[in-house]
């Protein structure tokens, strides 16, 4: 036989498992550009206004990132398949609507409601990855519809009607409790936890990688054994659970069931993720980047309310702020290959 | 080689359409315990087609596949690497942003002993690295670390990730679709190393390949495939590379020998 050489460079010993570099450790961390990022806003509002470093404030930043933080959990799961997911706010305005009329009209007890709430935001799930791996329609097209079906639906069910009076199970998530003095909800709470139980399963578990793979090359996926179809069904209704928790959290934030809520919540749970490092095209980014993601949008919105300056201008930023995150994301990419 | 041995596979009058493109047209295969096997043919002479539906990366129209002598229906590719059958694809099939380690072990990934495996189905992460270097190292794949992604490797290096990943599972037989396309001359060197390895270690190999040189060195029979079928299975050696050539084009009748 011939004298075999090693695939790399001339006379290179294979060593011992030494990892990448530290450079090229730091600079892998997934969510270092949006973590710097978020520094950088948080000096820029902590020197203009007086008030945005409070404990108070940021609390409440805390609080306004729980709808958008929770949505973009399950985004981040359809996005790392290269797929996206336009429906979110509207399902989750949708649950809430089913699980608080349901409470409060029909006189079903909270906990049956807010199942039911869940299911719905479930359905939809299910139906948007049934379509998407079914009749393989774009992500696109097909979350277009169901945001739009989810919509309607809210309206009709609700007869426009905002619900209050809701019972005591569905808002205790917006109760509070003091951290330091701050008063902090246990949504927030929720929201954390279920953004470590998301990255627990994406980057300890098998279906994690797999999410992950199928986003980089599904054809490999499938070769490998992995029923795609299902994975791809699963993470769709996995999505919509998440989505059907956010109603929860929304309600108890707001003690209503408002048929007007979560309508910019679907872009933003986008900007959240794009900002947040995760790639549009799939298989590359982190749930935690996520969390910094929402949490600079959120802040850029406390921030600029704090100064004063008229909401629609807080839209035309975070509006120019995700294109400016894809295509840093684009431009890095490229550098890379 | 035997003649009278059992085939470890055999394929039976295999046929795959794509609307109208007839891809395979009655095709059949064999292949005897221990040998490489070269399937060679002209582009879209459907020999991927014929790996793919011997590795259940699709499932033939008509005609039968059989596994030592038995008859077997691979739904899909899992049922194919049930049966210690691994597969190295004509485009790779790697996720790019995925580490070696992660790829090596993609659908087959080994959980943690214990509740932190079956209840949490946590990933034995250090196992995994540590069996991947194994692997690599087992076959003279000069990679630094199983923790780099395989979009930061050359194509020789992200090759041998392929190889690497069916000759460390495979128990049965190992199939490599054009394993040396894009190669160069070292990094072919040493892939065809690997398949010389993968035979002293008695699995039969099929080496689908358009590298007439590297068929006539490795070979110990080929199979001619042309227009969907196998125009002629010869033994290497009785047979010379115009000879070759010419029955892959259509220049010459396969009937010759068999
Ligand atoms: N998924 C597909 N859809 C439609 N046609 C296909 C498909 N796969 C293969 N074909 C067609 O079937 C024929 C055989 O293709 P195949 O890939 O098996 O050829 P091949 O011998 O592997 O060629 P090459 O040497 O170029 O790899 C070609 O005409 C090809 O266009
Ligand atoms: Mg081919």
């Amino acid at each position: 036989m011939v004298e075999t050489t090693p695939l790399g460079v001339d006379g290179e010993v294979p060593e011992a498992e030494a990892g990448p570099s530290f450079v090229t450790r730091l600079f892998g961390i997934p969510a270092l550009g949006p973590f710097v990022a978020l520094i950088l806003v948080g000096a820029f509002f902590a020197l203009k206004s007086d008030r945005f470093l409070t404990g108070g404030n940021l609390s409440l930043v805390l609080q306004q990132t729980i709808e958008v933080g929770t949505l973009a959990i399950g985004q981040t799961l359809v996005i790392l398949t290269a797929g996206i997911d336009l429906s979110n706010g509207a399902v989750m305005s949708f649950g809430s609507i089913v699980m608080t009329k349901l409470a409060v009209d029909s006189g079903m007890s909270p906990i049956p409601a807010i199942a039911l709430g869940l299911l719905a935001c479930v359905a939809f799930g299910v139906l948007n990855g049934a379509l998407v791996t079914g009749i393989r329609l774009p992500a696109f097209i097909v979350t277009l519809g169901t945001l739009n079906i989810a919509f309607a639906l809210t309206h009709i069910y609700s007869g426009e009607a905002t619900i209050s009076g809701l019972p005591g199970e569905m808002t205790f998530l917006g109760d509070t409790f003091k951290i330091g003095g701050t008063a902090v909800t246990y949504g927030t709470v929720v929201m954390l936890a279920l953004y470590v139980v998301a990255w627990f399963v994406l980057t300890q578990a098998p279906v994690g990688r797999h999410v992950y793979a199928l986003g980089n090359n599904p054809e490999a996926v499938r070769l490998a054994g992995v029923h795609i179809r299902r994975l791809l069904v699963g993470v769709y209704a996995t999505a919509g659970l998440i989505y059907g928790i956010a109603a929860l959290l929304l309600v108890a934030r707001t003690q209503v069931g408002d048929p007007a809520s979560g309508q910019t919540d679907n872009l933003d749970s986008i900007t959240a993720v794009v900002l947040g490092g995760t790639s549009l095209f799939g298989g590359r980014g982190s749930v935690i980047g996520t969390l910094i993601g929402a949490l600079i949008v959120s802040c850029i919105r406390n921030g600029l309310t704090l100064l004063g300056v008229d909401s629609i201008y807080q839209v035309l930023i975070t509006g120019i702020l995700v294109i400016v995150a894809v295509a840093v994301d684009q431009l890095t990419r490229r550098g890379t290959r | 080689m035997n003649n009278t041995a059992r085939p470890v596979l055999e394929g039976r009058g295999l046929v795959k359409r794509y609307g109208h493109v007839t891809a395979m047209d009655g095709c059949d295969f064999e292949l005897l315990p221990g040998e490489i096997l070269a399937v060679i043919g002209d582009n879209g002479a459907g020999k991927s087609t014929l790996i793919k539906a011997l590795s259940g990366a699709i499932i033939p129209d008509e005609g039968t596949i059989l596994l030592d002598g038995e008859e077997v229906r691979f739904h899909g590719p899992l049922d194919a690497r049930r049966q210690g059958i691994e597969t190295v694809y004509q485009d790779l099939a790697v996720a790019p942003a995925l580490t070696i380690a992660e790829n090596l072990f993609l659908g087959r990934e080994v959980r943690r002993s214990g509740a932190a495996g079956k209840v949490f189905r946590m990933l034995a992460k250090r196992q995994m690295l540590r069996e991947a270097r194994a692997h690599m190292d087992e076959l003279k794949i000069g990679i630094r670390s199983m923790r780099q992604t395989v979009e930061t490797l050359s194509g020789g290096q992200r090759q041998g990730v392929a190889v690497a990943r069916s000759a460390a599972f495979a128990r049965h037989v190992v199939i490599m679709d054009e394993p040396t396309a894009a190669l160069g001359v070292k990094e072919s060197r040493m892939v065809l190393d690997l398949i010389l390895q993968i035979r002293e270690r008695g699995l039969p190999v099929i080496l689908i390949s358009h590298n007439m040189p590297h068929v006539f060195e490795v070979s110990d029979r080929i199979h001619i495939q042309r227009l969907g079928r196998r125009a002629t299975l010869v033994a290497t050696k009785s047979i010379t590379m115009p000879d070759a050539v010419a029955i892959m084009t259509g220049a010459r009748s396969g009937d010759l020998a068999a």
